[in-house]
């Protein structure tokens, strides 16, 4: 079992942390704090643990509640420990209209769970968010950071398939 | 200025400022939540929506600039129907149970409710509720009643420079929090309490006491630091219920620093005397006030008598009014004694507590701000006098330079554009390193004490490297400093308690000369200024040190706890010990005073009488008493006033304490003064460990002491010594190891902690603690280590 309290930035990651901050004025660091979170999580799995943040805090010079208050704001980080994907359903009005409903639906049959929740397997975790911007498309989800559109159930058996098959 | 409309009525206001701040001038009440002058425009309440004429919609008052010309509406159909929809929306969430709340009746969101809401609510489904969260000793939080206006969170980032509450969430699912519970490290945190609009944040010690209409205000001067803060005391039924600010924008601005505001929480601890006592065969008894004055004017009278003068010593302390410190030193002078002493910390007797010294130099609280190069030297500012730190802050968010001479590293709540880091001893080396720059060569002639430092004695400042180090940081902070055009130098208590004082304040005076700077120094207690102008220290130059030194028969303690407020606590207790006669006038007995006296008189705290305090830029202001004095406490004044007439002496006539006022000299009698002549000889370096003790900020006088919620807070903590880790090191000394040593019988354990903010060789000694209360120049632990050193090599 990993340990969740105990969380380092590779070399690798403060790098990657080190090019987005030299777009930015030195006395700035905090607008590098999307892109670091980004690769925290990534680092960490998929979601970011109190260590993670307290890292990515403590690279950017950072208080830790400015660091918490991002991370808590935007539903593309994870605050607890998710599936190897994630299917982020939109539920907004264009989405809805579209018929989203039969979308989320399907989705909660085909993976047994419902929201918030991760497949038994640790494959799927399904959350359900708001507008993605990407409305003339609708309906929309977005599988890790790809998003796939005018859905229908036969499309996500489709596209469940291909990521079950990758394994 | 341009000129615009409001509600018909013509208003003046600099071109820029906000439609509310207009409004505010002439009195035309913008309802709002999020909106405070002293904090960022936040406009996320939407509470001020007003009609402006050539716009579409109502606009926010709080964040709309006035333009020239601009006609406002605040109470049109219009403006009205938006705030009225404003306040129907932030009660969705708020719950509507006011008599529960602890802000019940002193409600911002309550009142404009009054004001703007429906009678009943239209929202029928279930409310937001949200955790609460353990914000420490201070402040209680019912965070459901939250309406996320972020008055605490912007507090936190431009005031108090502690970013440890924040917005997390989106949405409906927004909340206020910190990320670490109990974390508010900050010395004015209680802040928040009165910004908070709603019942979300309120004072701990005060929740659920009394109701704010069952109140009474009296005003008042906060009686911890030099500061003057004006405060409003709150009483009901003859209790103080709590403090709060009493706005006074060229002292405390709009705010209260915690230990003004949650001292009183001390005021009836258990330990209160509220009956004189009198010790005789060794037991102790109750008596009335005539057997116990007559008790201390008889022990008095005889040892005046028999032992001839100056054999009767009075150690009082500076947070006493100036009536009392005037009456007391008045009524040793009559008994022939001039060992009346309120330095309980200040060793060096040529330190001139005063700023009256330098009139013209002297900086006013107010000005602080404008300051664009400020130098602190010997100084904690934020932990010294918070208030004054706040004014630091915002003089360095405007873009001052603060620069540092200092033992350690404080991390202040604001940047430093140069520091230097050395022990207390190598001040003067620093100091004088700068004013040689400065001068030409038989300049230096007049000033035999630099010479000396610099040349004669090089070896003064230890290692070549380090005295080549400590030249490049004073040569940044000089250049800086130079640069400035206002220019602000301020002394600290470091300093000012340091054995070399007088001649740090001979260079710094100096310094501020040379450099046309103001200067401020950070006097001990409320009222040390009062002190020095009421007389109430000797005419020679000698320190309390002296008075303990000098065995005398008799010593008076007023509002003194001798082993915690002073330097040399046990030489202290040694001489109370020897004395034949102690008479203590205190609020508070503690164990060590019902050894050592055989008077105590109890004596009234701030809250319960009357007087005047000179605050650090020699302002007299005048303080009330909130409650009658408990028990059968007096105040020490009036002691004073009986003792003089008891025995016969001229000028004790006094009715009540308003005639004492004009009597107290408003002029320090003007001590010699020169510049760094003979008169000083450099004191010897000591090699090895330097203890360095300090009062935190918490443990700075008995009423303090004993504010449970104060001891309990995030920034109280246990004493530990303090050592730079390669110090540490190199004495034997382990991080977190528990050093215990014997002192005067009993065993004292203090953990002890490396810090490298720390300079070199120092001891960072916290006093105040019944733990360190032993012998101060040189603990006996230190001792012991360093010995054990000496016989290894
Ligand atoms: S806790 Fe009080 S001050 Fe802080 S955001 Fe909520 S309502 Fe405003
Ligand atoms: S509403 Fe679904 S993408 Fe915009
Ligand atoms: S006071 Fe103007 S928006 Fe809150």
């Amino acid at each position: 079992m990993k340990d969740d309290s105990i969380f380092e930035l590779s070399p690798q990651d403060k790098t990657a942390i080190d090019t987005w901050l030299a777009q930015y004025p030195a006395d700035q660091k905090r607008s590098a704090l999307i892109p670091a979170l980004h690769i925290a999580q990534k680092a960490n799995g998929g979601w970011l643990s109190e260590a993670a943040m307290k890292a990515v805090a403590v690279y950017l010079d950072l208080p830790q509640i400015q660091v918490f208050e991002v991370a808590t704001f935007y539903s593309m980080f994870e605050l607890a420990p998710v599936g190897k994907h994630t299917l982020c359903v939109c539920t907004n009005v264009s989405c809805l209209l579209s018929g989203s409903d039969e979308i989320v639906s399907h989705l909660k049959k085909r993976l047994r769970i419902d929201f918030n929740e991760t497949t038994e397997n640790q494959q799927f975790t399904l959350k359900e968010v708001e507008c993605l911007g990407a409305c003339v498309e609708a309906p929309v989800l977005r599988v890790d950071e790809a998003f796939h559109t005018h859905l229908t159930p036969e499309k996500i058996d489709a596209l469940l398939a291909e990521l079950e098959k990758k394994g | 200025m341009i000129e615009i409309e409001i509600d018909g009525q013509k208003v003046e206001a600099e071109p820029g400022s906000m439609i509310i701040e207009a409004a505010d001038k002439v009195g035309i009440k913008i309802p709002r939540f999020c909106y405070h002058k002293k904090l960022s425009v936040a406009a996320n309440c939407r509470m001020c929506l007003v009609a402006v004429e050539k716009s579409r919609k109502p606009l926010p008052a709080c964040a709309t600039p006035i333009t020239d010309g601009m006609v406002v509406k605040t109470r049109t159909a219009e403006a009205l129907a938006a705030q009225k929809a404003v306040m129907e929306f932030l009660l969705i969430n708020h719950p509507l149970d006011c008599p529960i709340c602890d802000q019940g009746g002193e409600c911002e969101l309550q009142d404009v409710a009054m004001g703007y809401g429906k009678d009943v609510s239209r929202f029928t489904e279930g409310k937001r509720v949200i955790k609460d969260k353990n914000l420490g000793s201070l402040i209680a939080t019912d965070m459901t009643r939250c309406i996320l206006c972020t008055r605490c969170v912007r507090f936190g980032e431009e005031i108090a420079g502690i970013v440890e509450m924040g917005v997390t969430g989106r949405g409906e699912a927004s909340e206020v929090g910190t990320y670490v519970e109990e974390h508010l490290i900050s010395e004015v945190s209680g802040n928040i309490i009165d910004l908070c609009p709603v019942g979300a944040l309120t004072s701990k010690p005060f929740r659920f006491k009394a109701r704010a209409w069952e109140l009474n205000q009296h005003t008042s001067i906060a009686p911890h630091d030099p500061l003057g803060a004006n405060i409003y005391i709150h009483t009901r039924n003859g209790d103080v219920m709590r403090v709060v600010p009493k706005e006074c924008e060229s002292i405390n601005e709009t705010w209260a620093s915690d230990r003004d505001r949650f001292s009183y929480t001390g005021l009836n601890a258990e330990d209160r005397l509220l009956k004189p006592m009198v010790k005789a065969h060794g037991e102790w008894q109750e008596c009335d006030w005539s057997l116990a004055l007559s008790t201390v004017h008889k022990q008095l009278e005889n040892i005046h008598q028999h032992c001839g003068e100056d054999r009767i010593a009075a150690v009082v302390s500076p947070n006493l009014s100036s009536e009392e410190l005037y009456l007391a030193q008045k009524y040793l002078r009559g008994l022939e004694s001039h060992y009346i002493e309120h330095r309980l910390q200040q060793v060096d007797p040529q330190f001139i507590p005063t700023p009256l010294l330098a009139r013209e130099r002297q900086a006013s609280i107010a000005e602080v701000e404008d300051m664009d190069a400020i130098f602190l030297v010997g100084c904690d500012i934020q932990r010294e006098v918070p208030l004054l730190g706040l004014r630091v802050r915002k003089a360095s968010l405007q873009g001052a330079n603060i620069l540092s001479l200092n033992p350690l590293d404080f991390h202040f709540n604001f940047e430093q554009k140069a520091q230097c880091i050395v022990s207390m001893q190598t001040f003067l080396f620093a100091l004088a390193v700068w004013i040689q720059s400065e001068l030409k060569a038989e300049e230096l002639k007049e000033w035999p004490v630099l010479d000396q430092l610099i040349k004669q004695d090089v070896d003064y400042c230890g290692h070549p490297d380090e005295r080549a180090l400590i030249q490049a940081q004073i040569e940044s902070i000089r250049k800086v400093f130079v640069a400035g055009r206002q220019k602000l130098i301020i002394m600290g208590a470091l300093a000012i308690n340091d054995p070399q004082a007088s001649l740090i304040q001979q260079a710094l005076l100096w310094l501020a000369e040379r450099y046309d700077a103001k200067l401020i120094f950070l006097l001990a207690g409320a009222n040390q200024h009062g002190a020095v102008l009421a007389g109430a220290m000797p005419e020679q130059a000698m320190s309390i040190v002296d008075l303990w030194h000098a065995k005398l028969p008799a010593y008076l303690l007023v509002n003194v706890e001798p082993e915690l407020d002073c330097t040399h606590p046990a030489l202290a207790l040694k001489a109370l010990h020897d004395a034949s006669c102690v008479v203590v006038m205190t609020a508070f007995v503690t164990e060590k005073m019902l050894e050592y006296a055989d008077v105590l008189l109890p004596i009234a705290p701030f809250s319960e009488y009357a007087g005047t305090l000179v605050n650090l830029e020699g302002k007299r202001q005048a303080f009330n008493a909130a409650v009658h004095p408990q028990g059968e406490a007096r105040p020490a004044w009036k002691i004073f006033r009986v003792l003089g007439q008891l025995a016969q002496m001229p000028g004790f006539d006094y009715d009540t304490w308003t005639e004492i006022t004009p009597d107290i000299p408003t002029e320090a009698s003007k001590a010699p003064l020169s510049s760094l002549t003979e008169r000083y000889r450099l004191p010897q370096r000591q090699a090895g460990l330097q203890l360095l003790p300090y009062w935190p900020l918490y443990r700075s006088d008995p009423l303090v002491r004993r504010a449970d919620p104060l001891q309990r807070c995030a920034l109280s903590a246990d004493p530990v010594i303090a050592l730079h880790p390669e110090t540490a090191a190199h004495y034997g000394f382990k991080a977190n190891e528990a050093v215990s040593w014997q002192q005067e019988g009993h065993v004292a354990t203090l953990i002890v902690k490396t810090d490298p903010s720390l300079s070199l060789d120092t001891v960072y000694w916290p006093m105040g603690f019944s733990e360190t209360a032993c012998w101060g120049a040189l603990a006996p632990l230190v001792l012991e280590r360093m010995r054990a050193l000496e016989e290894n090599e």
